[in-house]
């Protein structure tokens, strides 16, 4: 799992080299979250309504490796976005990936855009 | 190296070693104690709460490593046999010898065994140690098989004697107190007030038998009754003496230390015996010409032999030792202070008296009407704390005394100030000798800031417990004085309890989280309040966890437990663990079909692991299909009410247990509380059922069922306790309902019911009150509340499969139909496991 783990980098939104086109904007719930497959990858997208905003980042915690962040609730720290793994609630900022109950390694965080009703996220291969 | 050996490892000799370590520097003592009992010394005051919990772990001082960690040589099990004391050395009963430079003797008291004919059969108890009582338990258990009807007797009608009174009903036994002297508590009470408190003791179903001298303990081999005068005899099964104690001076007797002649070792004001190597502490020691048999004066001993040991020679024991009491356990209110009979030359009496409420109260005032000198209050000890403050601190009575007694008159003036008018040096717990300036100091310093500090760092309450609430009053005054507020908030976005927040919700009529974060809460919430949040809407609406799936935690979200490689289980209903043989093939022919690891649960149902979150809903579409609903296990709500198979086969069986198991299951399932909700009904007091181990325990028994609530198995096991007796189907539900949605109204998230229960003012008791007395009148609205609840029960796996737009939820990529091609499997005995996590 290491080494899948090593497949997720944090990618930012001016090296973006191809925006996918992931889903439509109703099948991610308002203010929580599901999975998308892009090639071998699997990336949580969430939907934070009251943030107004949209957030992608790996499925993958990096806690016991288990492909779950999209199943977790989301909510805020001091105003920080932050998902909890479902399975033994370490949290994540949505917005630096950065582990902030804990010292586990980041997740990597993906550029997101809606357009035209559609969820696109950026990915630089 | 100074050698300090301790005899004795009982209340006394355990407070004597923690003072010791703390005077001493880490090393510089060598310290060995010897026990007779086969463990470390426990909290014998306490030791009544054996016979609810049987968890001797619970009653323990310190631990065993306590002992070691502070360099402590402890040897249980081994009785010192013999003093030298001219070689400084001891020996013990295996033979070994010791010797010490200082020698403490902390070995307690015996129970006074008076020398009547028959004391030696079988059935004859003394009540001081966890043996005891273990023999008292296992004996009234045999009783109890023979006969419904098994009565004990309690020889001696004091303080202890009451207490056992209580005990021996807790067995379920009728329990009989035999007196000698005219008066119940005769070192405490006067007669009026003994006969107050026998009124109320006869009402609560203790047998009271007053002026009676047994000549002898008829029974052939085994107890089977009491002979007083030649016509006059009571029928026992059981006899427990509390006569009083005897000091344990046999090893000072044989090596020449000076005894008295009623027995105790006489020490002088620094705790030394005739040899000044020797000190002797606790219950042993003859002071002042007296025994004191209370541990508070117990704990000053081994203060004061410790420091003297350390070489602090002006601490040393006080001439006059407070020996006021308060009754505890039995349900009914009794107290003692200072001297409770007053000769008339020394000052005049207050007394009130209400027979029919049961109410008596005295105290005594000094002729200038000045001083208070003592006083005895039964029934409604409630002002037991601020009369004894004021008699120990010599503070200045009322103009009118008489308030004391009756109250103030006029609108709410209270006689008493509040416990912030103390003095600093005012005593609050006496057991630890904690001043009131040592608790609001420690706050106002900032060393402590809740009530939990205050009892770590001061050990006050710890003792016999009768301060407790005044040094939460003092604790609560002292920091709203330093404007600080004291509540557990749920978290960052919500600055509120559970319960205020469940309140909130109900009055203001809010439906939805956004709108409860919108208009009392800020932020935009986290993974504690969502699921808080959650569970008030549930027990309010009974909206299931459907409604608003985001919010829920996550296992609740997906309707099942997320396993280790995030596969989930399946738990379908089984009520009260009754399965038909053609649904437990269905559950086999689903479990083969979907490839499922399946187990029997500790709950009494069957757990079906491994399931792919894409096949949930066909699993339960064909589980439903064949009559199962959600079993909830992954909620915070009911559980299992767990069965016994009863009266129905069972040949000891007293009611149905599988029957009423069921209906108390069907009528619970669905509902969501604090933390998740166990039950279970036995069919009779062998508890198959483990009833006693769960949240609410239902028990047959003649003439109805016992019902027991907040217990649990888990990291902190803990016995449920009795709520009411020999009650019929229909009120148990009545009472459960009650109990049931006061927890969930009023318990903090993941707080199960036995640590509510823990944090309830005034405990099971206060708890009675409220369910079965119903004496906040919220019985009847508890109870309307349950009922719409149970009334709008909805299988939310149902609700699940029936609807397109929810089953969209089980899919694990939204933009393909493809699986997690992450998640591995492996085989395991026939069966499969997921892959083992590589930390
Ligand atoms: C399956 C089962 C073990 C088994 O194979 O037998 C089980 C499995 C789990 N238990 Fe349990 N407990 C199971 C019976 C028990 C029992 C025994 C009982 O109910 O008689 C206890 C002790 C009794 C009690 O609760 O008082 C028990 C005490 C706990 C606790 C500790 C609770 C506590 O108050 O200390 C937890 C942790 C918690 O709830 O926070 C827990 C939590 C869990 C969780 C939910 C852990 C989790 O969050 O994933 C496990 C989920 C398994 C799953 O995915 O389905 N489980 N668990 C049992 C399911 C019973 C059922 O039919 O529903
Ligand atoms: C049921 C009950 C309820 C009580 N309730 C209250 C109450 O509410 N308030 C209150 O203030 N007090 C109460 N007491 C009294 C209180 O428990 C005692 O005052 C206290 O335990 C005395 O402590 P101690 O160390 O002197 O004696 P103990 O606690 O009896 O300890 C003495 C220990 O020394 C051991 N020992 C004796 N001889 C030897 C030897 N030669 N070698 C090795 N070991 C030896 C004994 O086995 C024992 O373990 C109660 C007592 C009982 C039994
Ligand atoms: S005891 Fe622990 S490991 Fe076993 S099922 Fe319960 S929670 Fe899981
Ligand atoms: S696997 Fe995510 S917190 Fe443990």
């Amino acid at each position: 799992m290491e080494a899948v783990l090593a497949t997720y980098q944090s990618t930012d939104t001016s090296a973006v080299t191809t925006w996918f086109k992931a889903c439509t904007v109703k099948s991610i719930p308002e203010n929580g979250g599901a999975c998308v497959k892009y090639k071998d990858k699997q990336i949580a997208i969430f939907n934070f309504v009251r943030k107004n905003v949209w957030y992608a980042c790996q499925n993958l915690c990096p806690h016991k490796m288990e492909m779950v962040l999209s199943r977790g609730m989301i909510g805020d720290a001091d105003g920080i976005a932050k998902v909890a793994c479902p399975l033994h609630k370490k949290t994540f900022s949505l917005e630096s990936g950065e582990n902030l109950n804990g010292d586990l390694p980041a997740i990597a965080t993906y550029p997101i855009k809606i357009e035209d009703g559609f969820v696109y996220l950026g990915f630089s291969e | 190296m100074q050698r300090i050996v301790v005899i004795g490892n009982g209340m006394v000799g355990y407070k004597f070693c923690e003072k010791l370590v703390g005077l001493a520097k880490p090393g510089a003592l060598d310290i060995t104690v010897f026990g007779e009992e086969p463990r470390p010394a426990y909290d014998r005051v306490h030791l009544s709460a054996y016979f609810e919990n049987r968890d001797a772990g619970s009653l323990e001082l310190a631990p065993a490593s306590w002992y070691s960690d502070n360099g402590i040589a402890l040897i249980t099990n081994q009785y010192v046999s013999d003093i030298d004391k001219e070689n400084k050395t001891v020996q013990t009963k295996s033979g070994e010898t010791h010797t010490y430079d200082q020698l403490v003797l902390a070995t307690g008291s015996a129970p006074f065994v008076p020398p009547i004919q028959g004391v030696e059969k079988d059935g004859v108890f003394v009540y001081r140690t966890i043996e005891d009582l273990e023999g008292m338990m296992a004996y009234a258990e045999k009783i109890k098989d023979k006969k419904s009807n098994g009565k004990a007797a309690i020889l001696g009608g004091g303080l202890l004697g009451l207490e056992a009174g209580k005990a021996v009903m807790d067995m379920g036994l009728e329990p009989h107190v035999v007196e000698f002297a005219p008066k119940l508590m005769p070192r405490q009470l006067d007669a009026r007030s003994s006969k107050v408190l026998q009124l109320t003791l006869e009402s609560l179903g203790i047998h009271i038998h007053l002026s009676k001298t047994t000549n002898q303990i008829l029974g052939n081999g085994a107890i089977t009754g009491m002979e007083f005068g030649e016509d006059d005899k009571l029928d026992v099964d059981m006899l427990i003496i509390s006569a009083g104690i005897r000091p344990r001076d046999e090893l000072a007797k044989t090596c020449g230390l000076a005894t008295g002649t009623r027995g105790g070792i006489v020490v002088n004001h620094k705790m030394q015996t005739s040899d000044p190597s020797i000190y002797a502490i606790g219950e042993v020691a003859l002071y002042n010409q007296m025994i004191y048999g209370l541990v508070a004066p117990g704990y000053d001993m081994a203060k004061v032999a410790a420091n003297q040991i350390m070489g602090n020679t002006d601490e040393v024991m006080a001439n006059d030792i407070d020996m006021s009491t308060k009754l505890k356990l039995i349900g009914v209110d009794v107290a003692s202070f200072g001297s409770p009979f007053m000769p008339a030359d020394k000052g005049h009496s207050i007394i009130f008296e209400n027979k029919t409420k049961r109410l008596y109260k005295r105290i005594n005032v000094s002729h200038d009407g000045k001083t208070l000198l003592g006083g005895i209050l039964v029934g409604d000890a409630g002002d037991y704390n601020m009369l004894h403050q004021m008699y120990l601190n010599g503070m200045a009575l009322p103009e009118n005394a008489e308030e004391l007694v009756v109250g103030a008159r006029g609108e709410g003036g209270a006689a008493f100030g509040s416990a912030m008018d103390l003095p600093d040096t005012a005593q609050i717990c006496s057991c630890e000798s904690v001043s009131k300036g040592d608790i609001c100091n420690s706050l106002l310093n900032e060393e402590s800031s809740t009530l939990k500090d205050i009892v770590s760092c001061t050990k006050a309450t710890t003792g016999c417990g009768g301060c407790k609430p005044m040094v939460v009053d003092l604790v609560n005054e002292t920091l709203k004085s330093m404007g600080k507020v004291v509540k557990e908030v749920i978290c960052e976005h919500f600055q509120y309890t559970r319960a205020e927040l469940y309140d909130i919700v109900r009055v203001k009529g809010i439906t939805s989280y956004d709108e409860a974060l919108d208009t009392v809460g800020k932020g935009d919430g986290c993974e504690v309040c969502k699921p808080a949040l959650a569970s008030i809407f549930a027990t309010i609406y009974n909206d299931t966890a459907n409604k608003e799936a985001v919010i829920q935690d996550s296992n609740d979200r997906f309707l099942a437990n997320i396993q280790r490689n995030g596969s989930y289980s399946v738990v379908p209903r089984i009520p009260g663990g009754e399965i038909t043989p053609e649904k437990l093939i269905v559950l086999g022919q689903v479990a083969k079909k979907y490839d499922l690891y399946t187990k029997i649960t500790g709950g009494q149902r069957i757990d079906l692991f491994g399931a792919e979150l894409n096949d949930l809903p066909a699993i339960w579409q064909e589980l439903i299909a064949a009559g199962f609903e959600s079993g909830h296990a992954y909620g915070k709500a009911l559980r299992t009410v767990k069965s016994c198979v009863g009266s129905t086969w069972c040949r000891y069986g007293m009611d149905e247990s599988v029957s009423f198991a069921i209906e108390l299951e069907e009528r619970y399932k669905g509902l969501r509380s604090p933390h998740k909700l166990k039950g279970g009904v036995s069919g009779c007091i062998r508890e198959c059922a483990e009833a006693r181990g769960k949240d609410f325990g239902v028990i047959a028994v003649e003439g109805g069922w016992n019902l027991y609530v907040c217990g649990n198995g888990g990291a902190k096991p803990k016995h449920a306790l009795l709520l009411a007796e020999q009650i019929d189907n229909k009120t148990v539900i009545k009472y459960l309902d009650r109990f049931l949605m006061y927890y969930i109204r009023t318990a903090a998230p993941l707080m199960r019911t036995a640590a509510w229960l823990e944090k309830l003012e005034g405990g099971i008791e206060q708890l009675k009150r409220i369910v079965v007395e119903d004496s906040l009148r919220l019985g009847d609205e508890l109870e309307l509340q349950m009922q719409a609840l149970v009334d709008r029960y909805e299988c939310e796996w149902k609700q699940a499969v029936e609807n397109d737009e929810i089953r969209k939820r089980f899919q694990h990529f939204v933009n393909t139909e493809d699986r997690d091609d992450n998640m591995v499997f492996v085989p395991m005995r026939e069966q499969k496991m997921p892959e083992a996590w590589a930390t």
